[in-house]
C-alpha cells in the first residue's frame, strides 16, 4: 500500500434519479487535504462511503489500507467525523457529551474522561464545557463537534464544513485550528468547503469535484501557481496612422471596429490563448508558459498599439473554480468559437 | 509513556501546556462501544446524565409504583395477616397505566432525541453498526420498564418474608410476578419504540405512544365489560384484548398461572387463545424490532 490515507477508484454512486459520483478516482496524502465543490457536487456522499455507510454502485475504495466495502467498522475506529449539521442535544454538558463519545469509539471510561479533558482543552473550551451545549454560541458548538471528531486520536478526521455559520474572526480561528490538527496533532486531515478562498491558506492539496466528477487534483501551490495570468494594459489606437487605413468605415487595421482591448484579445484567442477582458484597455492573459509573453507582444505591436502595463497576478482559486465550471459546460455545449 | 515533568508538580497548582498527547492505549471494539451506549440510554430514561428538570417524571413514577406496595406491605404485617392483599402480577396490572406513562414519556426520550438532534449520523460514523444502534436502545428502554416493575415486586416479596408469610407461595407468585414483568416490559416497549422511531419530535412521539396504550386499553376494556360472561358466559370479548399490548399481556398471564378472580378478569380464552395470545406477543415484539432495524437502515 502506498502512503496515501484515501484512494479511490472509478467511485461511482447512482441513485436512481442522480449519479452522485461518477468514476471518481482519486488519491490523498497526509496532510490538510480540501475536498472543494458545490453544494451538490458529491462530498457527502464520498464522506458516506468513505465511512463505509453507504455502499458504492460500482469502483473501489481505501481509507488508511482498509477497504471501506468491507472493513467500515475498523475504518470508523480510526477516523474521526464532524458532521455538517448541528447534531449536539442541548441538555448534555460538552464534557458529557464528548465523553460518550469517546467510549463510543471504543476508550475505556479512565481514558475516555482524560482525553475529553485534553481535547476540549486544545480546541479552546474551559469552563464553559461543563454547562448545557443548549446554551452555546455556533462557534463553542462547532469546537465541540472538532473535539468529538479528535478526541479518539483519530488518523485520520474528515470535517464537513467546518467553518460553517461562522463569523470571519471563529472562521480564521477554526481554520487555524484544523492547521493545528496536522501540523501539532499529527492527525491528517479532510476538509470540505463550497468556500474556496478559506482553503488556499489552510490546505496543503485541493480536491475539486463538480457533479460527482473529478475535476482537479493537486498541490494548493501549483494550483496557484498554473494559475497565474498576466494582466495587460494597452493604449489608445494611434490617432493619426496615415489616412489611407482609416477607410470610410472607420476601420482601423486589424481591429474590425473594436476598441483596443477587445482587438488584442481577438489576436491573443486566435493564437489559441485563453484571454479576458476587463474594460476597454485591459486583459487578463492566463500564463501558459514563456511562449505567452512573445505572444502579447506581437498581438499588441501587430495592431500597432502601446504596451503600457504587463504584469503577473495570482490567480484566487475560487476564480479558477468558476473558469473551470465555465469551460465544462461550454464543453457540455456546442464549442464556441471564443468566449464571449 | 512517561509523565512530562510537569504534571508531578501538582502541589504548585499551574497549569501547564503540555501540548498534544496521542491516545496509545487499548481500543475495544463494538460490543463495547455497543454496551456503553445501552448503558447510557438506561441512564438516561431515569434522568440521570441529563437535566435535574428530567429526572422528576421517571423518580416520580418509580416513586408511585413503588409506595403503594411498601403500603400494602405495612398494612398486612400490622393486621398480622399470612397473605398479601395485592397478588403480584395482579399488583402490575393495576399499576399499568403509570408504567406506560412511564414508557410514554421516556421512549421518545431514548430514539426521537437522537434523531432530532441528529446525533444518530454521529453514532453511525463509530464503530457500531444501524443493528449494534438498534439493539443497544431497544435492550436499555426494555431494562428500564422491567427496573420499573420488578422493584414494587422486590419490596412485596421481601415485605412478604419478612412478615413471615408462606415462602413456597410467595416465591412461586413472586416468580409468576417476574415472568408478567418481563412480558409487559417487552410488548408494550417494542411497540412503543416504532412509535419513537418514526417521529424527531418528542411531543408527538408521547401522545402518539399513550394515546395508543390508553385508547386500546380502553376498547379492550369496554368490550370485557360490555359482554359480562357473568350474564352472557360467553368469553368471545376476550379476543378484544389483542388489540391492547397490556391488555394481551395480562390475558397472557392470567391463563397461564390461573390468576386473576371476579368478572372483569382478563384471560386468553382457553387452550387456542393461549396459543394465539402467545403467538401475537411474540409478533408484535419480533415485528417491532424488525422495523426498528428497517427505520435506521435510512438513516
Amino acid at each position: 500500500m502506498s502512503t496515501a490515507v484515501i484512494t479511490t477508484d472509478g467511485l461511482t454512486k447512482r441513485f436512481p434519479r442522480v449519479t452522485a459520483l461518477d468514476q471518481l478516482t482519486v488519491e490523498v496524502r497526509p496532510g490538510v487535504v480540501g475536498l472543494v465543490g458545490a453544494n451538490g457536487a458529491g462530498k457527502s456522499t464520498l464522506i458516506k462511503i468513505l465511512l463505509g455507510l453507504a455502499p458504492a454502485t460500482s469502483g473501489r475504495g481505501e481509507v488508511l489500507g482498509l477497504d471501506v466495502a468491507t472493513r467500515g467498522s475498523e475504518i470508523r475506529a480510526q477516523v474521526g467525523y464532524m458532521p455538517e449539521h448541528d447534531c449536539l442535544p442541548p441538555d448534555v454538558s460538552a464534557t458529557e457529551f464528548v465523553v460518550h463519545m469517546a467510549r463510543m469509539a471504543g476508550l475505556p471510561a479512565t481514558a475516555a474522561r482524560e482525553r475529553t479533558a485534553d481535547t476540549l482543552r486544545h480546541v479552546g473550551l474551559y469552563e464553559e464545557r461543563y454547562r448545557p451545549m443548549g446554551g452555546y454560541s455556533t462557534g463553542m458548538k462547532q469546537r465541540v463537534k472538532l473535539a468529538q471528531a479528535l478526541v479518539h486520536d483519530p488518523k485520520l478526521v474528515l470535517l464537513d464544513e467546518p467553518t460553517n455559520g461562522l463569523d470571519p474572526a471563529g472562521r480564521d480561528e477554526m481554520l487555524g485550528l484544523i492547521r493545528r490538527v496536522h501540523t501539532d496533532f499529527g492527525i491528517s486531515v479532510l476538509v470540505t468547503t463550497h468556500l474556496l478562498g478559506e482553503l488556499e491558506r489552510t490546505c496543503d492539496h485541493l480536491v475539486v469535484i463538480d457533479g460527482g466528477k473529478l475535476l482537479r487534483s493537486s498541490s494548493t501551490a501549483s494550483f496557484t501557481e498554473a494559475t497565474a495570468v498576466l494582466a495587460v494594459e494597452v493604449g489608445d489606437f494611434p490617432e493619426a496612422h496615415g489616412p489611407e487605413d482609416r477607410s470610410p468605415e472607420g476601420r482601423s487595421p486589424e481591429g474590425h471596429g473594436l476598441e483596443p482591448g477587445p482587438a488584442v484579445r481577438e489576436r491573443l484567442a486566435a493564437a489559441g490563448l485563453s484571454v479576458q477582458s476587463e474594460g476597454s484597455h485591459q486583459l487578463l492573459v492566463r500564463l501558459a508558459d514563456e511562449s505567452t509573453y512573445d505572444a502579447i507582444r506581437d498581438a499588441v505591436a501587430g495592431l500597432g498599439l502601446g504596451l503600457v502595463r504587463l504584469e503577473q497576478r495570482r490567480h484566487r482559486v475560487a476564480e479558477l473554480f468558476t473558469d473551470s465550471q465555465d469551460t465544462e459546460q461550454s464543453r457540455g455545449g456546442t464549442n464556441s468559437a471564443a468566449a464571449s | 509513556m512517561p509523565l512530562p515533568p510537569e504534571t508531578r508538580s501538582a502541589d504548585t497548582g499551574v497549569i501547564h501546556d503540555i501540548g498534544y498527547r496521542g491516545y496509545t492505549g487499548p481500543r475495544l471494539g463494538r460490543s463495547y462501544a455497543t454496551r456503553a451506549l445501552f448503558t447510557q440510554s438506561l441512564r438516561a430514561a431515569y434522568g440521570l446524565g441529563r437535566s435535574g428538570k428530567s429526572k422528576v417524571l421517571p423518580m416520580l413514577v418509580l416513586g408511585v409504583v413503588t409506595v403503594p406496595a411498601a403500603i400494602f406491605v405495612a398494612l398486612a404485617i400490622v393486621m398480622k395477616r399470612d397473605e398479601l392483599p395485592v397478588e403480584y402480577a395482579g399488583y402490575l396490572s393495576v399499576l399499568s397505566l403509570v408504567v406506560s406513562v412511564f414508557l410514554a414519556s421516556q421512549a421518545p426520550v431514548l430514539l426521537s432525541r437522537d434523531l432530532r438532534y441528529q446525533t444518530v449520523p454521529l453514532y453511525f460514523s463509530r464503530p457500531i453498526t444501524r443493528t449494534d444502534y438498534v439493539r443497544a436502545k431497544f435492550g436499555a428502554m426494555v431494562c428500564a420498564q422491567l427496573l420499573l416493575m420488578a422493584a414494587p415486586l422486590l419490596v412485596l416479596y421481601i415485605g412478604a418474608l419478612l412478615g413471615g408469610m408462606d415462602f413456597g407461595h410467595n416465591t412461586g407468585h413472586f416468580l409468576y410476578g417476574l415472568v408478567a414483568a418481563v412480558l409487559y416490559a417487552l410488548v408494550p416497549t417494542s411497540v412503543a419504540l416504532v412509535i419513537a422511531a418514526a417521529t424527531p419530535r418528542r411531543g408527538f412521539g408521547v401522545a402518539a405512544i399513550m394515546g395508543y396504550l390508553a385508547v386500546s386499553a380502553a376498547l379492550g376494556a369496554a368490550a370485557v365489560g360490555i359482554s359480562n360472561p357473568g350474564t352472557t358466559g360467553s368469553d368471545t370479548a376476550q379476543w378484544m384484548s389483542l388489540i391492547s399490548p397490556t391488555d394481551l399481556v395480562e390475558s397472557l398471564v392470567n391463563e397461564l398461572f390461573g390468576l386473576g378472580e371476579g368478572i372483569d378478569r382478563r384471560h386468553a380464552p382457553g387452550g387456542l387463545g393461549l396459543a394465539v395470545f402467545a403467538l401475537v406477543a411474540v409478533a408484535m415484539v419480533a415485528g417491532s424490532y424488525r422495523l426498528l432495524l428497517r427505520r435506521y437502515r435510512r438513516v
